[in-house]
């Protein structure tokens, strides 16, 4: 497998899913072993356009449009996986992936370990917080990045939807491939077919001087806002983009901690028990030396998300907040 | 079918109204960016709501599915409150924390309009079984669309109402399409009331366009399940006039097979056709209570429009009781 170069020609400017469609459309031509199977997919190209027209190229056994019955498209992965397929398990909002949890955590993610086998398998799913009320906007990204056996990726940005789908469905093992609602429609650049993003290297999305946040998928948008109305300010931050969160990039993260000694880490998931707990408390035990105070995490409330637009607005990280982390960590 | 009463059917009718109404008029309040999230409008479906509820008790519960203005409605919610929620206001029947897709109040029988597909009728399932250990005289109903019909937790719910005995029953709303996808793609020896049949329930396929018998069936659901003798599996065949979600059109369907189901099937129009025949109302009558529903949502419209946001400090409320927090 070519791994990331920088140097691959950077075409277009698709949209976050038009760069799924392009990455997959690649690796469906090279492998025939790869399908998809998930709800309204032939005809409307998924909720959010991520699989539009592969059908009409592929042929309809290629792409599956199935019942809705979680358990069983990803038993069907699972199992087609260890026969030697590499499906495509199309859960529409990650949300929906508590119908399939079994199948996910104890099976998926343990059939390389108990039964000589492997399952290279991708279970693409829209995440994050957006409107859509209580039963729509959970983050499960901690939980599916504690379970061992599982990588779970998470790009923000066209280039690494494409980078990261393309390497998933070059890899022998499970999947979670989460793209964030409110990330939809941006646009970017993607490169050719030669570029992948390896699972467990983040990304650095903007350079500073004085401290780092750490973060990835729609926060980074956030934390773009905040460290430019920061940098009016006169405080200099670095954006670290994780792009995956198990493997995580450990080295970049202890990099930022030494380099800075000022890190505040990120994400939208409630505080308490999410990835940020184990970033900090990992960066903590290996830097502490390192740090000039205690890493600051922003995260999400614990509480289920509204469909109140303010309400579920107050229940994330804000410009505001963000900002207020960074000038925490500036103060030590 | 037999008729209802002069009444009954006239408060049947006019319940119907108020549903086609209060989406018609919600559907162009969501296009204008008034309603939090979008909708699933219910319009065509109005005879299930109407003839289900009316032949259950206020203090039988329901619960519900993602599409439930119609059934929420019919269990005699305001069109008030069921508006407010939409507008995710703090006098809406969730207070404002659902919008139209979670509306629902325990303590009034509505065990909640549901996210997830197929929760509603393990809930309503579970219900049953309080009902029954309780030894109350109510029976539970579970909502459920053609589309949830595919999902294991339906089927494990079901198995469970036959083999206690619940005092459940499960109606399918079936306006024969999830999202985009025709129930006969998806759904396994088709017929639906001989899949419930196979679990050992009562299984019926009845006209979802025709309240009376929507009612009939119910009603007969509902004696059975007091006396003791079980669940009832009713598959009421419907059609959805709008798209999915609101403002969705998709080339799934045809438009003559929209119009076709409208223009020979329309629950409403076929129900006023009835109650003329019937000589409860004439013409005249008709439009006035056409007219006076017309003010209704109006007015609901009006009172959603001047309520008040939540107050964003209540985040963190009614999470958990706090019993646990405390030294009892
Ligand atoms: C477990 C689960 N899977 C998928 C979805 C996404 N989804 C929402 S509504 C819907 C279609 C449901 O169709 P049906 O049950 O027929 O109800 P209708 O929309 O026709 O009222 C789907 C797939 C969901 N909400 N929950
Ligand atoms: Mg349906």
């Amino acid at each position: 497998m070519t791994t990331a170069t920088t140097t691959a020609t950077k075409v277009q400017h698709p949209s976050y899913s038009e760069a799924f469609q392009s990455g997959v459309r690649e690796e469906m031509t090279r492998n025939p072993g790869i399908f998809i199977i998930g709800t309204d997919l032939q005809e409307r190209g998924g909720h959010f356009a991520q699989v539009k027209g592969i059908a009409q190229e592929f042929g309809v056994e290629r792409v599956k449009d199935s019942p809705i019955s979680e358990a069983a498209m990803v038993a069907a992965g699972v199992g087609a996986a260890m026969y030697g397929c590499h499906p495509i398990v199309d859960l529409n909002f990650i949300d929906f992936a508590f119908g399939a949890m079994d199948e996910i955590l104890n099976q998926a993610a343990k059939i390389r370990f108990m039964f000589n086998g492997k399952v290279p398998l991708v279970i693409r799913a829209t995440s994050g917080v957006a409107l859509g009320g209580a039963h729509h906007c959970n983050s499960l990204e901690a939980l599916f990045a504690s379970t061992p056996g599982l990588s779970v990726a998470v790009p923000s940005t066209p280039m690494d939807v494409k980078g990261l789908i393309k390497t998933a469905l070059r890899s022998d093992d499970p999947v979670i491939f989460l793209m964030h609602k409110k990330l939809s429609g941006i646009r970017g650049e993607i490169a050719d077919e030669n570029y992948f993003v390896p699972f467990g290297k983040a990304k650095s999305v903007r350079t500073g001087s004085d401290a780092a946040i750490i973060s990835y998928g729609y926060s980074i948008v956030t934390a773009q806002k905040a460290a430019q109305a920061l940098e009016a300010e006169g405080i200099s931050v670095e954006i670290i983009d994780l792009r995956t969160l198990f493997p995580l990039d450990e080295e970049a993260i202890n990099n930022a901690v030494k380099k800075y000694g000022r890190v505040v880490v990120l994400d939208e998931a409630p505080v308490f028990g999410s990835i940020t707990a184990e970033i900090a408390a990992t960066a903590t035990e290996k830097n502490f030396g390192s740090l000039k105070g205690p890493i600051v995490r922003v995260g999400g409330v614990r509480a289920p998300i509204s469909a109140n637009p303010a309400m579920a607005d107050a229940a994330i990280p804000t410009v505001a907040s963000i900002m207020k982390a960074v000038k925490t960590v500036m103060s030590y | 079918m037999s008729v209802p009463d002069k009444k009954t059917s006239l408060a049947l009718l006019r319940s119907m109204m108020v549903i086609r109404d209060f989406e018609e008029t919600a559907d162009k309040l969501s296009l204008r960016g008034k309603v939090s999230g979008g909708m699933h409008n219910s319009s065509g479906q109005e005879a299930v709501a109407v003839g289900v509820l009316s032949a259950l008790a206020e203090f039988d519960v329901i619960a519900t599915t993602h599409r439930s203005h119609h059934h929420t409605l019919a269990k005699g919610f305001t069109p008030r409150e069921i508006m407010a929620e939409l507008f995710t206001r703090s006098t809406g029947i969730s207070g404002g924390r659902g919008a139209s897709m979670h509306l629902g109040d325990v303590t009034r029988g509505h065990f909640g309009g549901n996210g997830i597909v197929g929760a509603g009728v393990g809930i309503a399932m579970g219900a049953a079984l309080g009902i029954q250990q309780k030894g109350d005289k109510k029976v539970s109903v579970g909502f459920i669309g053609d589309g949830g019909m595919n999902t294991g937790r339906t089927w494990e719910a079901i198995n469970m109402a036959v083999i206690y005995k619940l005092p459940l029953i499960v109606i399918v709303d079936n306006n024969q399409y999830a999202v985009e996808t025709f129930v006969g793609r998806v759904t396994g020896g088709g017929d639906l009331a001989k899949r419930a049949e196979g679990f050992g329930m009562r299984a019926f396929n009845i006209d979802g366009m025709d309240v009376a018998e929507v009612r009939k069936y119910t009603s007969e659901a509902r004696e059975r399940a007091l006396a003791g003798e079980g669940p009832t599996f009713i598959n009421a065949v419907t059609y959805r006039y709008y798209g999915h979600n609101v403002g969705e059109k998709g080339q799934y369907r045809t438009q003559e097979e929209i119009e076709r189901w409208k223009s020979t099937k329309d629950p409403i129009d076929h129900f006023i056709a009835v109650v003329l025949e019937q000589g409860y109302a004439n013409q005249a009558e008709v439009d006035e209570m056409r007219a006076s529903v017309r003010a209704e949502i109006e007015d609901a419209v009006a009172f959603a429009d001047s309520s008040p946001e939540p107050d964003i400090s209540t985040i963190y409320d009614d999470i958990d009781s706090g019993m646990l927090g405390v030294q009892l």
